[in-house]
């Protein structure tokens, strides 16, 4: 029995091992790029299994702790896949700090290992555990060049992500206390069981989802619960705030919308009560985020204020769960997609981040002036990558973003679409000041930005998966909502 | 399966451009020629598809040469292209135009490869505006027009190119988000995004008021067309912007407005549109005399020819609202009329910008010795653009107005009258622009100033006989429009 369910954890035990073995094999040898490879291929190795997995019946695993579904499936594919192309992307960058890299490695891994959990976690219990262990593992991580900045970002990034678990941890006890439960679905019974009445009277309820929804606001960097962002952003070394932009992003949006739409989906008046909160916070996080990125000079921070307003639109999709209160997928599945489609997209721009900014050590945005002459292919990814931020066809960013605006349409939600429609009118603004800064000024030296090919190779797989899901976006929607299906059935 | 014309029309453009861009280290004449041959053939097909048009009146209201594959089931959105007559005109000005703006292009030397992708790119994104009837489909070829244009005004304008490259670019965001948010309410109150089962579907269960979608929808095309007070981005870009793009921009991008009027926002709410009609005819009517009052005033040779198309535009949005059969055919035709006249024009402002290397007016005269070609074709072009009888430009303005006197709209009429008015004011700002530039004392600075060479030359003339073509016998085009205008009519039903 425990055998047979051990082998529904395969991604993640393989993934832990070859996190140790990484750790041991730094003891030993000194090639470094062997103990990259490994890194690398434990987590293709992880990957094949989480694959393998896909078409495997749902189940809940471990006394109902984890379950086994298409949605925790498809979320620890895209960790898998963030962190793998991460690793292959700081080839360029890990000689800034040549004694960790062991470390780093294991410690990327470790993070994916949490949010993984995370994604399959069904109990409080467990969610909070994996969560925490994604969290400590980035804490570091952020510190790690160990320069001003750096530790600034970590130190912060520490203190606020304790305090955001320490209300999430609350709001947790609220809800058990209210139920007598931590199991997803047990709690969601027990709601179910209330008279509505007693529901609506109910401030530890209330309470509780409040403090939920600011724990969870703060992982996915919500407003007002972003402050950390564009400091840690700034001040982490550049492949770590490519992963926390996204892998850190989309395992946020994985518990919220597991939590939220498996505990509070029913009865139909709470679920539309915090649709319309998230709604509210959505309109204002991205409106936020894209007029503070309007003046920002460093590109990370820029990157920082613009992901805060992606966040705004995912929560487009998650406020549409909370309307829609079970009634269609499309909500869901838009907000799976548009994850993916951010996913890739905004690796891409980091990653071409990542190889411009090592060579001319800044990453001020005037320093890329006429980069499209000194690095003419990484100056296309990052300017197809910024127009898929934007929203601009052949891109996954437009389908994306008419897919989870559809659903909000569809659900009463025609405001909030108008309001986000006009946000993507201002990004396009920021966006293409990077563009236009990289194609028509000219460059400060004529020398060339080199870039090492396991950069190159992720940087291709990222703009390849943009284009593809931007022209021939119908398989990667059919997983989508073949992911969520499985959801609170 | 029959042969993808308008797949092969629509793409044929873009492979070249991906053609360019795998040259290695070609020269500028290279990528040239590669940009010429695959322009060419996409006008080949077009004229194609021209020639085995069902003409008959069996198909009248049919979309022909229809392609239809699933593309994103989730939203119920299909890859789904076909013409009509409303259409048919329009995709050949652009793949014509196109052609020339190659030729126009034809001593670009700066980053070539860059910009005859960039052109070729642009090309595409029209053609699949003018030929998608899927809502979504449209909207994509409709956005991705931005990028080129905003590369080409950008790098190779000239001026405060930077500044004008961000207008247009903000602007046009800006309509298309209120279009898209009236494209998904569309959706979610019928259920489909297919543009032909829209057409005069009744919508029962309207999601928002129906003259909410209606100005949601035509806020884009109105930005677009321009339509005033949205006009504002257009003298900027087309000033700024190089010839080629000017060409496209006035000749080809701004009817996108005009036909997405039609196409989506009448044929779709027909109600809404009568109930409107006499509003948007006011802004045309203002948009003809103001335009063509700001015209008179401009010392800037491209400025001109840039705010005379905010007032042409002026009477398509005139003709579309006046809502009758024969105005709805004049504002067709005369938005391929002005494609052509207007193209010609900038490529002439281009000419006379490329040899003189002056634009402004009260520095520019006695070119006529100089340059006898340019000064004939500068000529025709602004004849054209007054409606002299025999060009294309008489012919579209004169049905627009029988059309839209006849109009039982209220006060159409005096609408017509009104608008009539403009043409003496182009008449005034044509005749002193030419007067200005060619005529009086020669000047000193241009002696030896080189007249057109056969590149140019080939190319005018193509534009010059277009126009005389389509002047001497419009029904070469307004048979095929008749064919696209009737079934929209009927809805209106008036």
């Amino acid at each position: 029995m425990m055998l047979e369910q051990i082998s529904l954890i395969a991604p993640e035990l393989s993934l832990l091992c070859f996190a140790l073995l990484v750790v041991l094999l730094d003891l030993f040898v000194k090639q470094k790029k062997v103990i990259a490879g490994v890194a690398v291929f434990g987590v293709i190795i992880s990957g094949g299994f989480a694959l393998n997995m896909w078409g495997a019946p749902t189940t809940g695993i471990f006394y109902n702790m984890l379950s086994v579904d298409k949605f925790a499936v498809l979320f620890k594919f895209l960790f898998l896949a963030a962190a793998g192309l991460v690793m292959l992307a700081s080839q360029d960058y890990v000689s800034k700090f040549p004694r960790f890299q062991g470390e780093f490695y294991a410690l990327v891994m470790l993070a994916t290992l949490g949010m993984m959990l995370m994604a399959a976690a069904a109990d409080f219990i467990a969610l909070y555990v994996a969560l925490e262990l994604s969290s400590i593992s980035l804490y570091v991580l952020a510190s790690f060049l160990k320069d001003k900045k750096s530790t600034e970002a970590g130190l912060k990034y520490l203190l606020l992500g304790a305090v955001a678990s320490a209300v999430l941890l609350y709001g947790m006890a609220l809800v058990f206390g209210l139920t007598g439960h931590t199991c997803l679905v047990c709690i969601a019974d027990a709601i179910k069981a209330m008279p509505i009445s007693s529901i609506m009277e109910s401030p530890i309820l209330v309470l509780g989802i409040i403090l939920l929804v600011v724990g969870f606001g703060f992982k996915i960097a919500s407003v007002p619960f972003q402050m950390w962002v564009p400091d840690v952003y700034e001040g982490a070394p550049t492949p770590v705030t490519a992963y926390l932009s996204v892998a850190s992003k989309a395992a946020g949006f994985a518990i919220i919308l597991r939590v939220f739409f498996t505990v509070f989906g029913a009865p139909e008046w709470l679920s539309q009560n915090w649709g319309l909160l998230l709604a509210i916070l959505s309109a204002i996080t991205m409106t936020v985020g894209n007029v503070v990125a309007i003046v920002q000079a460093n590109i990370k921070r820029m990157l920082g204020y613009s992901s805060i307003a992606q966040a705004g639109y995912l929560m487009v999709g998650l406020a549409t769960v909370g309307m829609a209160a079970g009634a269609d997928a499309l909500g869901r599945s838009g907000l799976l997609f548009f994850l993916m489609s951010y996913t890739v997209t905004n690796l891409g721009a980091f990653i071409a981040i990542i190889a411009i900014s090592n060579k001319i050590n800044s990453d001020m945005i005037d320093d890329f002036t006429g980069m499209g002459k000194r690095a003419p292919l990484l100056a296309t990814a990052l300017t197809l990558c910024l127009v898929s931020l934007t929203g601009l066809p052949p891109t996954a960013g437009l389908i994306a973003k008419v897919y989870i605006f559809s659903g909000a349409v569809d659900h009463g939600l025609l405001w909030l679409v108008i309001i986000a429609v006009i946000n993507s009118c201002i990004s396009a603004y920021y966006y293409f000041r990077v563009v236009k800064v990289m194609w028509m000024g000219e460059p400060a030296s004529d020398e060339k930005v080199p870039s090492t090919w396991a950069l190159r190779t992720a940087l291709a797989i990222c703009c390849l998966a943009v284009l593809v899901m931007g022209v021939v976006p119908a398989a990667f929607v059919r997983i989508a909502e073949a992911a969520v299906k499985i959801l609170g059935s | 399966m029959d042969f993808a014309y308008l797949s092969a029309i629509i793409f044929l453009p873009v492979i070249g451009a991906i053609v360019i861009a795998l040259l290695p280290r070609a020269d500028f004449k290279v990528i040239r020629v590669v940009a010429l041959i695959f322009t060419l053939a996409s006008f080949a097909l077009s004229m194609v598809v021209f020639c085995q048009f069902d003409r008959s009146s069996a198909a009248i209201g049919v979309m022909q040469f229809e392609e239809k594959h699933s593309w994103i089931p989730a939203i119920n959105s299909f890859y789904h292209l076909g013409v009509d007559g409303l259409s048919l005109p329009l995709v050949i000005l652009m793949t014509f135009l196109g052609v020339l703006s190659v030729l126009v292009s034809w001593k670009v030397a700066l980053r070539p490869k860059l910009y005859f992708a960039m052109l070729l790119i642009l090309e595409t994104s029209i053609l699949g505006v003018f030929t998608a009837l899927d809502l979504i489909l449209f909207f994509l070829f409709w956005e991705i027009e931005l990028i080129p244009m905003y590369f080409l005004i950008s790098i190779w304008g000239s001026g405060r190119k930077e500044y004008a490259a961000n207008k247009y670019l903000i602007y046009t965001l800006v309509g298309s988000a209120m279009m898209l948010a009236g494209f998904l309410s569309v959706y979610f109150s019928t259920g489909t995004m297919n543009m032909m089962e829209l057409s005069g579907l009744e919508i029962a269960r309207p999601f928002i008021p129906l003259s909410a979608m209606f100005f949601l929808l035509i806020a884009g095309f109105a930005i677009k067309l321009p339509v005033f007070p949205l006009h504002t981005w257009l003298p900027d870009a087309h000033t700024n912007a190089p010839t080629a793009a000017s060409v496209i921009l006035a000749g080809a991008l701004l009817k996108m407005g005009g036909y997405g009027m039609i196409r989506l926002c009448v044929t779709m709410l027909p109600g809404v549109a009568v109930q409107y009609a006499p509003l948007m005819a006011i802004l045309a009517v203002i948009g003809v005399l103001y335009g063509a009052g700001v015209t008179l005033r401009q010392t800037d040779l491209k400025r001109l020819i840039a705010y005379s198309s905010v007032s042409h535009m002026g009477y398509v949005l005139l003709g579309i609202f006046a809502l009758t059969q024969i105005s709805v055919t004049g504002a067709a035709l005369q938005m391929f009329s002005h494609g052509i006249i207007t193209g010609l024009l900038f490529a002439m402002v281009g000419l006379v910008y490329e040899k003189t290397h002056e634009r402004n007016l009260d520095k520019l005269g006695g070119l006529a010795r100089q340059m006898p070609v340019i000064v004939v074709v500068f000529s025709i072009a602004g004849l054209a653009s007054l409606g002299l009888p025999g060009t294309s430009g008489f012919a579209a303005e004169f049905i627009t107005f029988v059309g839209s006197f006849t109009s039982s709209i209220a006060g159409m009429r005096l609408y017509t009258l009104l608008g009539v008015l403009g043409i003496v004011f182009t008449a005034g700002y044509i005749l002193w622009m030419l007067q200005r530039t060619f005529y009086g004392e020669p000047k000193e600075e241009y002696n030896g100033v080189p007249d057109a060479d056969a590149v140019e030359k080939t190319c005018i003339f193509l534009f010059v006989f277009a126009i005389l073509l389509v002047g001497i016998y419009p029904a070469i085009l307004t048979n095929v429009i008749k064919m696209g205008v009737e079934p929209i009519i009927k809805l209106i039903g008036m």
